[in-house]
């Protein structure tokens, strides 16, 4: 992952099998010009100095903002705590249990897996869709880049008015296109069979624009030469997109995958504030289920308890990708 | 690569000819991708517009059972009007932008330092440093929103603009994304400045820094893009209406106004505004950093 800093490459010489190491003691630290193998000593403490140093205010808002309160959320998870102040005691893994049996907890967390499944696919296609074509050279690409990304920019919040609105059963835009090609009239924020689908639909407006960026930036970095090969060999625009681009694409669409499965695993804002998890909970997703019991129901242990059942799966999605990643680029 | 066989030379020559001008060529199919691009746009504009011209109409005719684009009493500014008086969008947007800028600078500054020490300098437990913040990556942010509110709690922070800022500094993902181009920046350009006897710092300021433009640019933008659309931490971390951001004090007012359908679209139309505004502006840099900073995420 970290690669290719020239130091390290220069370092790879003198240590290649075979070869006698040039400086056996050790003090050959990567990086080092060989003309300071002489003082290596003074450097050596000065570069501990300058490292820590530099990393000091990283280091400092990593631990104060991100270590402590992971580790904290653990501690609390063992606990009672409420907001409320009470009970602060250790408790074990009661939160644990009781989240397991809690039937609510796995309500949430099924809508969560519910919604990565059926917006992931859509999120990449139709961003692959959009980037495809604006690549095959349309004029005016600054139109079509606004188009499909100006939503990216926009809040969360400004999404769900727009599409609470536009979702809204009798003055809705949407109801009304369908009435007047006949169709009837759909409940979709309190329809619990439709109200995900109206969260996947509001959400791939809202960000598939980042995904079709991507894609796009991808597109143009495939050589020219291989569509001239192909078209000079006859290949028409169809052959040339699945013999070309698609195999070329395969990092990025790997990659594009990965980050929307783990953004989609977050889902939180638009459900929240178009249906707050309702109708019945059917959209309710397990972020808003750890801020409502901790914010709402005052039960902060149990709630973290929540939280890194959530952060597990959250850490084995991950595990699996990078075994997935790591077995195509090998 | 796929069809070598085949080449007639009338063939060719078409081809040949197709080279020079490659945006000619197949007029139907190009039309046929004009107009799904054509379709796609336009349903990706329609929330937009529907938007406008509702913010446009009167309360009245906003509610009106019969939907229309033109509205029977004309289009009127009104809703605007009552939205500026209220006063609060342009105070959140105050908020949003100094709370969002405020963490852009901490943010670039720290992961600028720490990155170039992970890029140039040899220092013990450097592999150690590196392998903990990689790994950090996979920590999402709703996971720590409890214990961060209760540390916010125990530092009397809560209900301060120090809530929303502090906690939004860290980007893992960043620091690598910078770390990678300072990789590149060869050494030599450094070496006088070594033989000179030039501090570090004068060294990351004075060389690094100003060959990092680019990147800096691209980190600044999308960190400034994720801050400012935020929802979740500032809207724990925050009650106090004078310092909610604009996410949040939104959300406030869908609830306040209710069925005040032109209203809530003329301010979520303002809310959406600048940061549509600054895309036309700098389109390229944003589509730019988005794209180096997105796929380097992880």
């Amino acid at each position: 992952m970290s690669s290719l800093a020239t130091s390290e490459s220069a370092e790879q010489a003198p240590s290649l099998p075979g070869q006698p190491r040039r400086n056996p003691s050790r003090n050959n630290q990567p990086g080092k010009s060989p003309s300071s193998t002489a003082q290596s000593s003074p450097r050596r403490t000065r570069d501990n100095l300058n490292g820590w140093g530099f990393a000091a205010p990283f280091l400092a808002f990593f631990l104060v903002f991100l270590v402590w309160p992971l580790l904290y959320g653990l501690y609390m998870s063992l606990t009672g705590k409420s907001l409320t102040g009470a009970n602060d005691s250790l408790i074990g893994l009661a939160n644990y249990a009781e989240a397991l049996a809690d039937a609510d907890m796995w309500h949430s967390l099924g809508n969560t897996l519910y919604f990565t499944v059926i917006s992931t696919v859509p999120l990449v296609l139709v961003a692959l869709v959009m980037a495809g074509l604006v690549n095959v050279g349309l004029p005016a690409q600054w139109l079509w880049r606004l188009s499909y990304f100006a939503p990216y920019l926009l809040a969360s919040t400004v999404v769900s008015l727009f599409f609470s609105w536009m979702y809204n059963p009798q003055l809705g835009l949407i109801n009304d296109a369908l009435a007047k090609i006949g169709l009837p009239k759909v409940g979709w924020l309190n329809d619990p069979n439709v109200a995900m689908w109206a969260i996947v639909i509001a959400t791939l407006w809202w960000t598939v624009g980042f995904n079709f960026l991507l894609y796009l930036a991808a597109m143009q970095n495939i050589p020219a030469q291989h569509y001239e090969a192909a078209s000079l060999d006859g290949a028409g625009a169809w052959r040339q997109f699945f013999s070309i681009t698609l195999p070329q694409l395969t990092p990025t669409t790997v990659m594009i995958v990965l980050l929307q499965i783990l953004a989609s695993l977050k889902i939180f804002d638009q459900v929240y504030q178009m249906t707050a998890g309702g109708p019945s909970g059917s959209t309710r997703p397990v972020v808003e289920y750890i801020f409502e019991t901790g914010f709402t129901g005052y039960r902060l242990g149990y709630s973290a308890a929540i939280s890194y059942i959530f952060f597990g799966l959250i850490v084995a999605v991950s595990v699996m990708q990078f075994f997935i990643t790591r077995r195509r680029s090998a | 690569m796929a069809t070598q066989t085949l080449t007639s030379p009338a063939r060719s020559s078409t081809s040949a000819a197709k080279l020079r001008q490659p945006r000619k060529k197949m007029t139907a199919g190009k039309a046929a991708v004009l107009a799904v691009a054509a379709i796609l746009a336009v349903l990706w504009l329609v929330p937009f517009a529907w938007a406008t011209a509702t913010a446009f109409k009167s309360e009245g005719d906003a509610a009106a059972p019969k939907i229309s684009w033109i509205p029977p009493s004309g289009f009127t500014a009104d809703a605007f009007v009552k939205v500026f008086q209220d006063g609060n969008i342009p105070l959140w947007t105050w908020n949003s932008l100094y709370t969002s800028a405020a963490i852009t600078v901490i943010t670039l500054a720290i992961s600028a330092l720490v990155a170039y020490a992970l890029s140039r300098i040899d220092f013990r437990g450097k592999k150690v440093l590196m392998t903990v913040i990689i790994a950090s990556i996979i920590i999402p942010p709703p996971v720590l929103i409890i214990p961060l509110f209760y540390q916010m709690v125990a530092l009397h922070m809560i209900d301060t603009s120090w809530a929303i800022i502090l906690p939004q500094v860290i980007h893992p993902a960043m620091v690598f994304v910078l770390k990678k181009f300072f990789d590149q920046i060869p050494r030599e350009l450094e070496e006088a400045a070594v033989m000179d006897g030039a501090s570090r710092m004068r060294i990351f300021t004075q060389i690094i820094l100003p060959l990092s433009r680019p990147i800096l640019a691209a980190v600044a933008i999308f960190v400034f893009i994720s801050a400012w659309n935020n929802f979740l931490w500032p809207f724990i971390s925050t009650n106090d209406g004078s310092i909610l951001t604009l996410p949040v004090g939104l959300q406030t007012i869908k609830s306040a106004y209710g069925i005040q359908y032109a209203q809530n679209m003329a301010s979520a139309l303002l809310a959406a505004l600048p940061l549509i505004l600054v895309f036309l502006f700098f389109q390229r840099q944003i589509i730019k950093g988005v794209a180096t900073t997105g796929l380097a995420g992880t």
